[in-house]
């Protein structure tokens, strides 16, 4: 019912930008190249992924066929994209763990995800009210390639399970994320 | 239809004070200790008021009941685990004398189903069980008039006490032991509030689903996958509600597997009812997703799911 040439759609690109000047105009260059209209971009100045890259939300408006060759455009010019759109390329992800985060190593925690290879850790948010040393939660946010959320979970079960600690999953089919 | 009641807990005194409005006779009614049988029908305001003063429901043997004059047995005794004795051998002696059993106690279902299911096959009588999972809500209803293979996946909050405790928590900011206390306090938890904060409560309803979706499975409570709420700490909440999520214990069963435990949703999800409210969603081949929610629990809620179900038999 739709199509693919004339239809046009509102996407999300995430990306992570190198911490270098120029990075973020760089980025936008493939997008206008291609005919896609910017609708908002959300950079994310502060927040620095654990892998020391700036995450950076664009929405644009495309047709499909557009949006694939700016997704291109993008990888072309070595633009690292996270997430394109919502179904084809990529799924984000949230998690909570909780436990003595901190006495268990949580950098070691983040690298094992990393070393997943189909996930990223995009956003990490910790809560210790009582202390470094006592019971504390974080919040992550994780993008995963499409279809590989079940193996993710399954390392950070995996994960949870030999660090005692406790692990709220996402409930991650049928639109509930 | 004429009913024997066996339970006098919450459901089964709400089905003995329900049963005449919904145009149906009580000729038993039994607890564990004793039974009252009228083949005319008992008188249903005596039994509960010796109930509630005396302890009895009248001065009969509870076997009574099970040999009484009726149509439909209706199971309201508590739920056991294992072998579900003794409401296994109550819907066996029913079924064999080619009685219809309607259930609200979960264990035969969840523990036993494949032989419910050769008993009822073998017998005129035929079995429901639409009280067992969601109280008031037509769960097992619903499954069945989609037809249970045109449904892929079910997802619930099946427990009300364990979805009244996280939501409080997510509400008020306070730690798990105090909002437990305060649901003993209203009468939302049970003095043993075990089986509803650590999962098997809400297990056993999404086995007795999967039995329903797949008949042949032979589901019981140990082939679920069970994690429950029990000292979650109010940080985990926080963090969810700062990303405008919330945690709720889900029941889950999709590719043959049941699983239950607590799972981030968004906060204002069909799956994220607020208080004792339960919700269910189910997963359908041609009419995406279908969503359920109402109360779970409670006398009168389960005993007019029990009251439909033998409405059904009638019909």
């Amino acid at each position: 019912m739709s199509d693919a040439q004339t239809d046009v759609r509102a996407y999300t690109l995430r990306l992570e930008l190198v911490d270098e000047p120029g990075e973020l105009l760089r980025s936008l260059r493939p997008i206008a190249e291609h005919g896609g209209n910017l609708l908002s971009i959300f950079h994310e100045r502060g927040n620095v992924t654990p892998r020391g890259h700036i995450p950076v939300e664009v929405d644009i408006e495309a047709t499909p066929d557009r949006f694939e060759t700016i997704v291109e455009g993008l990888r072309d010019a070595g633009i690292n994209v996270i997430q394109a759109g919502t179904e084809r390329y990529s799924e984000g992800m949230t998690i909570i763990l909780s436990g003595h985060l901190i006495d268990t190593d949580l950098s070691d925690t983040l690298s094992q995800i990393q070393e997943t290879k189909s996930a990223t850790v995009t956003d990490i948010s910790l809560s210790a009210p009582a202390g470094a040393s006592d019971i504390s939660s974080a919040r992550m946010k994780l993008a995963t390639e499409s279809g590989s959320t079940e193996e993710v979970l399954a390392v950070i079960r995996d994960i949870a399970d030999e660090k005692d600690l406790r692990l709220v999953e996402p409930l991650t089919t049928g639109g509930a994320e | 239809m004429r009913l024997a009641v066996l339970g006098a807990g919450a459901v089964g005194a709400s089905v003995v004070d329900l049963a005449a409005d919904f145009g149906h006779t009580v000729t038993a009614f039994a607890d564990s200790q004793s039974a009252v049988v009228d083949s005319a029908g008992i008188d249903a305001a005596d039994a509960l008021a010796a109930k509630r003063t005396d302890g009895v429901v009248g001065s009969g043997d509870p076997s009574d009941a099970l040999s009484a004059d009726y149509d439909v047995l209706v199971e309201a005794t508590p739920t056991t685990l294992g072998d579900a004795e003794p409401g296994f051998s109550h819907v066996r002696t029913a079924l064999e004398r080619d009685r219809h059993v309607v259930l609200a106690n979960k264990g035969p279902i969840a523990e036993r189903f494949p032989e419910i299911m050769s008993l009822e096959a073998e017998s005129a009588g035929t079995v429901r069980f639409g009280a067992t999972v969601g109280g008031a809500m037509p769960v097992v209803a619903t499954i069945e008039d989609f037809g249970p293979s045109r449904i892929s996946a079910m997802r619930g909050v099946l427990n009300g006490t364990a979805n009244f405790v996280l939501s409080r928590m997510a509400a008020e900011g306070l730690d798990y032991e105090h909002v437990l206390a305060e649901a003993q306090d209203l009468g939302v938890a049970e003095a043993d509030p075990s089986f509803d904060v650590d999962g098997t409560d809400a297990a056993l309803k999404g086995v007795i689903v999967a039995n329903v979706l797949d008949p042949d499975g032979g589901y019981t409570l140990a082939d679920a996958d069970v994690d429950g709420i029990e000292d979650l700490p109010g940080s985990m909440l926080e963090l969810a509600k700062e990303d405008g999520r919330t945690i709720r214990l889900i029941v889950e069963f999709a590719d043959g597997q049941v699983r239950v435990g607590p799972r981030l949703v968004p906060e204002n999800a069909a799956l994220a009812p607020a208080g004792t409210r339960n919700a269910v969603q189910l997963e359908t081949e041609h009419a995406g997703q279908l969503d359920i929610s109402g109360r779970g629990a409670g006398g009168t809620e389960t005993a007019s799911a029990v009251l439909s179900d033998v409405g059904r038999i009638q019909s």
